[in-house]
């Protein structure tokens, strides 16, 4: 738990569009989808996920239908709408062009300033 | 598009609430069930693995209120929540609910009140179509109107600024319809009037400047909405019928409609008569003299395009032109505009400063009652300190706790502010339809319109958002760990080990405001006892007054003086009548004339050269001894002081030393009057009051009534006896000498009422709001003495059983509250004797000087302070220690 590293505000929608990009699927299971493609090294409390997913459902992001989980269980599940697709792109995008600048000034040495 | 999307969003959540919540139950159970299969599957029985899988989870409730808030935060459903939620806590606490929406009804109501009136008398323009652009004309050196008949027809003809100038005269005249005569009100207006002021008839036709052709040629008249009404009971057939003015025929042309009430604010006529028919209707004929500004007021549109500056510049280039043609009789032709509604600036400066003071004063109480609400709602808050804590712990947002605190705090002022603004509606209705001084048609219309409601609205919505911020910084400190684990006792003893806390300042800053109003109030009341006996120069006791006007029955000319006679004759015959003395106008009567008086050596008489201007009263030779008016030197006039003797006056004090320079070498010296008559000065009386009780002194000179007449006739009668007793005999002896003669019977105090209106209102108004503060300094203080000593009760219980007198237990209990109640007087005190000066421009000998005032506030505080603090006093005395500690 404690190397977990805490989310930048603003990046768990990106993560939970990433997740659902791959497929369909319930709340619980976006949980374990984003620490699979993290390797766990990211920490999210689990409630904390539902304001995002009702928040990106309001956007138009995130559509939500109830179906039957592999446990055999009732579950809410998201799939990306057209608009979720679009926007996972540019977020995309513009987060690694944030995280290449950021890391490219953090490498520099200052013989080279 | 935006909007409408956002509603329908809204409304949809608002209705699909219940389903939503359930589907967000069902989704988190579903996701708690899937982590517990999870926990299960590494080896963890079913029931712990549930357990830890809720922990995993966090705080549920909270999550619940976000995933509420990122769905789109159903305001609405939110906002319906809180309201079910407030009206269920306020319940729970009727006397506090009932104490703050009574404070507030009060408080919103006297603010809409005062706010009605100022709206109704400055804000509002006249009903006439275009008021933005109508305008009356003052002389711009002495801020008056009248004018001469001459001069407006130069200014209407000459002046390229306004859409048709029109002019008034405000006249009483006898109206004979056919059954008794009585005395109506008229406005005299030339023959452009209607076509001025852009108003159509209700019923017929008005008359038009192509019906006047000279002197006496348009006997025609126009009755208000209102006589039509109650005089003529809506009989539509009233049209053409011929009635009598003044013993003349005049044919009714047409009612005006019910929204024109003619073109004063205060004073809607009865009827409305051509000015060419000014000798019928008056029995004067002063159109053709242009040294008589006779015309009370002249007025117009201004026409679209021109700037008031601009139509000032051309109306003042009339004026040189007059100044050059006419330099006997017109001087200072330069002029200003105003709005006709107050009189120009005659009477609106003062209304409008009473007005804008009366507001202050308002909106002082309602800040008062709002820092009384917010002690009350602090002191709720720290007594539900427990509660916030709890819910604090529980995950509710302190925006939430927030929210419901303003909820409660909107729900009360609401209904607070609807009460108020009922009672203030009932009230204004009754104002309008009040008329204060009978004898004359003065009406103070003030029925609320939009503007009111929206500013009464307006006002609760900011009182409930001002006292439901007082507790915000108490919610937002509350710390849950601390509070749970202290227990009630102990958050109290943070709080008042405090110096001075939020609601010491609120008590204090309310009981200032509050002793303001007191203070504002005693002086206003204390300077109207004073006014109604200061030295008017007369004695209005124990006489009756007879007023009537002789042109009305038809009589001119020499038979006016002749009747005066008989009728003074008639009077003294009646048994207890002591004296009987006649007069053309009563001072202090609401009317009055004035001429321009010149030494004896002025030979150029223009009015530039006047030694004065003097009001004038024609008098009979008993008109002193029955006014009780005091003559100092020299003698009264005689019986032979008529048309064959030379010409003498009576002039006051003030009188003669503007005219003569001393009052003691004025006797036997002569001055000329502006048609170059020589008068001879007979006797001194004293100074007097004239036309108003705040006026500053005046000249004023008495004539013999055989010399000058005048149709105006208003009779003393002094008696040695109830003088109303007199009344039946007078009316009796008045009839006998001419049934057709409307005669006005009245006693002279009654007489003064016109005289008093304006302070007997400042009084009452200031006398209201003065209780009101008083009530509200009574709530304040026994609001914060009750919480005190209900807080205490523990310690004075304890106190007690240590053995503490009771004046030490009162000392403790009430100690603050007393303290915190003569810091605020003395405050309020202060300032209220700052604003007293203010109030000495209204109300007559109003003075802040007054050992009586001063002593007079001091006691009203005290007995506000011991009438509040009693009630928490006995409780704290009757404090049983063995019960008290024996609950904890």
């Amino acid at each position: 738990m404690t190397d977990q590293a805490q989310l930048l505000p603003g990046t768990l929608d990106l993560l939970i569009l990433r997740a659902v990009s791959l497929g369909p699927l319930h709340g619980y299971g976006i949980l374990l989808r984003i620490g699979q493609i993290s390797d766990n090294a990211l920490l999210i409390e689990q409630g904390a996920l539902y304001p995002g997913l009702f928040r990106l459902v309001r956007q138009g992001l995130l559509k939500a239908s109830w179906g039957t989980s592999e446990n055999n269980r009732r579950a809410k599940f998201y799939e990306l709408t057209v608009a979720g697709r679009k926007r996972l792109r540019e977020e995309t995008a513009s987060w690694n062009r944030l995280a290449g600048a950021i890391a490219a000034a953090l490498s520099h040495q200052p013989e080279e300033v | 598009m935006k909007i409408i999307d956002w509603i329908r969003f809204r409304m949809d959540t608002l209705f699909r609430r219940e389903h939503v919540y359930a589907e967000m139950e069902e989704e988190l159970r579903s996701h708690i069930e899937h982590r517990a299969d999870d926990l299960e599957r590494s080896g963890i029985a079913r029931a712990e693995a549930e357990r830890r899988a809720r922990i995993e989870f966090g705080g549920r409730e909270k999550y619940k209120e976000e995933i509420h808030q990122a769905a789109g935060g159903n305001f609405i459903a939110t906002t319906l929540k809180d309201v079910q939620f407030s009206i269920r806590v306020l319940r729970k606490a009727p006397g506090f609910t009932i104490a703050a929406v009574l404070t507030l009804a009060l408080a919103i109501g006297a603010n809409t009140v005062v706010f009605a009136v100022l709206n109704a008398l400055i804000l509002r323009p006249l009903n006439v179509p275009n008021a933005d652009s109508l305008y009356t004309i003052e002389h711009g050196g002495y801020k008056d109107e009248s004018f001469s008949y001459p001069d407006y027809l130069d200014l209407r003809d000459r002046n390229k600024s306004f859409d048709g100038l029109t002019a008034y005269i405000l006249a009483p005249v006898g109206l004979d319809t056919g059954r008794n005569p009585t005395q109506v009100w008229s406005y005299e207006v030339t023959g452009n009037y209607f076509d001025a002021m852009m108003v159509q008839p209700y019923l017929g036709r008005f008359f038009h400047l192509a019906d006047e052709h000279g002197p006496n040629s348009a006997p025609y008249l126009v009755i208000s909405y209102a006589y039509w009404h109650s005089h003529f009971q809506d009989d539509r057939s009233v049209v053409g019928r011929v009635v009598q003015v003044n013993k003349h025929p005049f044919t009714i042309l047409g009612v005006a409609p019910p929204e024109f009430r003619g073109t004063l604010l205060f004073f809607s006529p009865d009827l409305w008569v051509p000015m060419v028919d000014q000798e019928q209707v008056q029995g004067l004929k002063v159109l053709d003299d242009r040294g008589k500004q006779n015309i009370y007021m002249v007025l117009g549109h201004v026409k679209a395009g021109v700037t008031p500056a601009q139509a000032i510049a051309d109306l003042n280039s009339v004026g040189a032109y007059l100044e050059r043609t006419y330099p006997k009789t017109d001087a200072y032709m330069f002029f200003s505009l105003a709005r006709p509604s107050l009189v120009g600036d005659m009477l609106g400066p003062p209304v409008k400063g009473f007005m804008t003071g009366m507001m202050l004063l308002a909106g002082l109480i309602l800040l008062a009652a709002c820092a009384n609400l917010g002690g009350l709602f602090a002191a709720r808050a720290a007594d539900r300190s427990r509660e916030i804590a709890l819910r604090l712990a529980l995950g509710s947002s302190r925006r939430r706790i927030l929210r419901g605190v303003f909820t409660e705090a909107i729900l009360i002022s609401l209904v607070g502010g609807a009460l108020g603004l009922l009672g203030s509606v009932a009230l204004l209705r009754e104002l309008s339809v009040w008329r204060p001084v009978p004898a004359f048609p003065i009406f103070v219309p003030v029925n609320p319109d939009a503007k009111v409601y929206l500013v009464a609205l307006f006002l609760a919505l900011a009182s409930g958002f001002l006292f439901g911020a007082v507790p915000v910084r108490q919610i937002l400190r509350t710390n849950p760990y601390e509070v749970v684990k202290a227990g009630a006792t102990g958050i109290i003893k943070g709080h008042t080990g405090r110096r001075i806390t939020v609601r010491d300042v609120l008590l204090v800053v309310q009981i200032a405001l509050c002793a303001v109003l007191v203070t504002s109030s005693l002086v206003a009341v204390r300077g109207l006892v004073r006014s109604m006996h200061s030295n008017f120069g007369f004695d209005p006791r124990n006489a009756m007054l007879v007023d009537t006007t002789l042109s009305m029955a038809g009589y001119s000319g020499d038979r006016v003086p002749a009747m005066q006679r008989r009728m003074i004759d008639a009077l003294k015959t009646i048994p207890g009548v002591d004296t009987v003395g006649l007069v053309s106008q009563i001072p202090l009567g609401g009317g009055g004339s004035s001429s321009d008086v010149f030494t004896d050596q002025t030979t150029d008489l223009r009015t530039s050269n006047a030694a004065a201007n003097s009001s004038r009263f024609e008098i009979s030779p008993e008109y002193f001894h029955a006014a009780a008016t005091t003559l100092l030197q020299g003698r009264a006039f005689r019986w032979d002081d008529d048309k064959n003797a030379p010409r003498v006056a009576v002039v006051n004090q003030l009188f003669a030393r503007r005219v003569f320079g001393s009052v003691e070498n004025a006797i036997g010296r002569s001055f000329k009057m502006e048609d170059g008559t020589r008068i001879q000065v007979v006797g001194i009386t004293e100074d007097g009051k004239y036309y108003q009780l705040t006026e500053d002194p005046k000249p004023a000179m008495f004539l013999p009534f055989l010399q000058t007449s005048s149709s105006l006739t208003c009779l003393v009668v002094r008696s040695n006896r109830d003088p109303v007793q007199l009344a039946g005999a007078i009316r009796k002896a008045m009839l006998d000498l001419d049934p057709g003669l409307p005669v006005n019977i009245q006693t002279w105090t009654q007489g003064l009422d016109i005289a008093l209106f304006a302070p007997l209102v400042a009084t009452v108004s200031l006398g209201v709001l003065g209780g009101m503060g008083g009530m509200l300094a009574i709530t304040g203080i026994f609001g914060m003495a009750a919480y005190s000593v209900s807080k205490r009760l523990r310690e004075l219980g304890i106190r007690i059983a240590l053995g503490a007198q009771r004046r030490e237990v009162l000392r403790a209990a009430l100690g603050r509250p007393i303290k915190l109640l003569a810091l605020g007087s003395g405050a309020g005190l202060f300032l209220g004797l700052l604003a007293a000066k203010v109030l000495a421009y209204i109300v007559y000998t109003a003075t802040p000087r007054d050992p009586l005032v001063l002593g007079g506030v001091v006691l009203v505080m005290l007995l506000l302070g011991l009438l509040a603090t009693w009630i928490p006093a006995q409780r704290a005395l009757d404090v049983d220690p063995q019960i008290l500690l024996r609950e904890e």
